[in-house]
């Protein structure tokens, strides 16, 4: 067990190594460098060769490439263009909020998913399998932007039950465990649940009329087992999948919340991207995909590595 | 009839393939809703193109008096947006950039992604496995995640959006196209060429391209839903078109205002999108079954 959690961490490094050279590779992507767009225009040849050396972008590439990996490893991301204020407390300060959202979607999704999953895979073919099909296709299909606006219009403009946008009553960041915090958590959490409702009630389908079809659940009937005991089976041998699903959709989630986020002016790591992008502000738009890129690598080898203890016969070669 | 007759009876690899893309046909046109699905899909692809011939007004003039109308308004049956624009007009031509935005990735990193997946697993050793382990750094970010870093960095435009999502599906189709060939290249016929003298060239052309592309192309079929929602998002976020070209997720943005005036009208645009997702997910369901029973 133990030598299979290194193995994935060994196989986990060269991909880590080339998420860095992505994310570094980014703010070198646009035309010019990461300067041009905030350099005054009436900058002199001189003024600018003294802010590129300033922020380093005067050294070859491969260099400025190990000063930053450097750098990063130390915990610093480097300074955010537009404010000056470092890019790592920013990041720090968004991710908190960004993963309370993403966890709660996934829980809910996860609730309603495998819901759904098990009546269509104990049903197949029924009525109530098509409907929960039906969910799932439609969770899977919806601009969850839009969605976000139509939670808005119904919810918030047309009952005037819950808060439209933000993450608290005069426009608090910080979360809190209260009903004036929840209240405005709800909408854009049941939203962001509908993806991986309808991933979870595909996979958990599936899952289910295959274990049913299976011998062992025909032998464990076969002996008399009542209904109750036979879905202890069931449960026990969908659980493996469906929770590592569930934890790869997490990452997703974190890492895809930008719209949502937008949507609601949640305080996050998408609305830290979406001002990243809107003031070409690169180093922190590096940081921030970053840090959600080693978050969702690192979700991954735990969630694989969780599946192989829980059912060793999924170990990855 | 013939065909069923035809697919029982051993015949060269080049006329069996074209059975059982017949076939194929076949079972898709006796599905219902695959078949529901693709009468949406041409509806919509119509309706853009027919646009400028069948949309009631100018998607670009507008009346400041006129703004944001309720569905039903005579002359704006379906409203008129936050610069009274006519709804009906910029929907419909809203959808020729929506459309091409969406599947123009995906056609694209068919073309790319299977071009390396197939080499890659052709080619097999140390050149797959490093084709392989490149393709896994791509998978380490969210796609959503991909499409806007890639595109935030580039900057707005159709061409970056464009250019982001491919990036963003060429690892995938990848991904995809390497495990089909692998599988491919190891059964008995590929061998069987091999030692009976065809070139590469012949044996890849022949025996792989016919066995893996009908896979592959439904595997990127699937992501054309993805696509159309990622870049409708891209320009939602403001990093694909730019006003005031209409587009279904630019228009979503700009309506947002409205949402209190007018929310049918402002939730419209993502209706389409809506649909269209739908449409192609349910189309590629109907395909992926209509080709696996064979298989």
């Amino acid at each position: 067990m133990l030598l299979y959690a290194l193995k994935r961490l060994i196989y986990v490094l060269p991909v880590a190594f080339g998420v860095s050279v992505v994310c570094f590779m980014l703010v070198h992507l646009a035309p010019g460098d990461p300067l041009t767009a905030i350099m005054p225009i009436d900058a002199t040849a001189e003024q600018q060769a003294q802010m590129r050396a300033a922020y380093g972008f005067d050294k070859p590439l491969p260099v400025q490439y190990g000063i930053w990996l450097f750098k990063v490893l130390h915990g610093d991301l480097g300074a955010s263009i537009a404010s000056g204020r470092s890019v790592a407390s920013e990041v720090g300060r968004a991710v908190g909020n960004s993963l309370i959202l993403a966890a709660l979607a996934t829980l809910i999704g996860f609730g309603f998913g495998t819901f759904f999953g098990f009546v269509a895979g104990y049903f197949r073919g029924s009525l109530l399998d098509r409907l929960a099909s039906l969910v799932s296709i439609l969770g899977v299909s919806v601009p969850h932007y839009w969605l976000g606006m139509v939670m808005v219009i119904v919810f918030s403009a047309l009952l005037g039950w819950l808060p439209s946008t933000g993450a608290g009553p005069g426009g608090s960041t910080a979360w809190a465990f209260d009903w004036e915090h929840i209240r405005y958590i709800i909408l854009p959490a049941f939203t962001m649940s509908a993806i991986p409702m309808g991933i979870i009630a595909r996979t958990v389908r599936a899952l289910v009329s295959d274990i049913l079809s299976q011998d062992f659940v025909q032998a464990l009937r076969a002996k008399g087992m009542g209904e109750g005991a036979v879905f202890r089976h069931v449960v026990r041998n969908a659980a493996p999948t469906a929770l590592a699903v569930m934890g790869l959709q997490l990452g997703y989630l974190l890492g895809g919340s930008i719209l949502i986020e937008t949507v609601f002016a949640w305080p996050g790591t998408g609305f830290l991207l979406n001002t990243a992008i809107f003031q070409r502000d690169l180093p922190l738009l590096q940081g921030t995909i970053l840090v959600l890129a080693l978050f969702f690598v690192g979700l991954n080898l735990i969630v694989d590595v969780l599946q192989s203890s829980l059912d060793p016969r999924i170990q990855r070669g | 009839m013939t065909a069923v007759d035809l697919s029982a009876v051993p015949i060269p690899p080049a006329e069996r393939s074209e059975g059982y893309w017949a076939s194929v046909l076949r079972r898709l046109r006796r599905d219902p809703v695959a078949m529901a699905a693709l009468a949406v899909i041409l509806l919509l692809v119509l309706a853009a193109i027919l646009a400028p011939y069948l949309a009631p007004a100018d998607p670009f003039r507008g009346s400041m008096a006129r703004r944001l109308r309720p569905v039903g308004t005579p002359g704006f049956p379906l409203g008129s947006d936050e610069l009274g624009r006519d709804m009906l007009t910029r929907l419909m031509f809203g959808g020729r950039l929506s459309l091409f935005m969406g599947v123009t990735p995906v056609v694209l990193a068919f073309a790319i992604g299977s071009g390396i997946g197939i080499f890659a697993a052709y080619v097999g050793g140390w050149v797959n496995t490093v084709v392989m382990r490149i393709i896994d750094v791509f998978f380490a970010f969210p796609s959503v995640l991909l499409a806007i870093a890639l595109s935030g960095a580039l900057g707005a435009g159709i061409l970056n959006s464009i250019v982001s999502l491919t990036v963003v599906f060429v690892p995938q189709i990848a991904r995809i196209a390497e495990a089909v060939t692998t599988q491919t290249r190891n059964r008995d016929f590929v061998e069987a060429a091999r030692i009976s003298g065809a070139s590469p060239l012949t044996i890849v052309r022949v025996h792989i391209l016919g066995n893996v592309l009908g896979p592959i192309f439904v595997y990127a079929t699937s992501l054309i839903s993805v696509s159309m929602i990622l870049s409708s998002g891209l320009s939602f976020l403001g990093l694909g078109v730019k006003p005031p070209e209409p587009e279904w997720g630019l228009m979503l943005n700009t309506l947002r205002t409205a949402i209190y005036n007018q929310p049918l009208v402002a939730a419209l645009p993502g209706v389409m999108i809506f649909i269209t997702s739908i449409a192609f997910n349910l189309f590629s369901d109907g395909l992926r079954g209509a080709m696996e029973v064979r298989q």
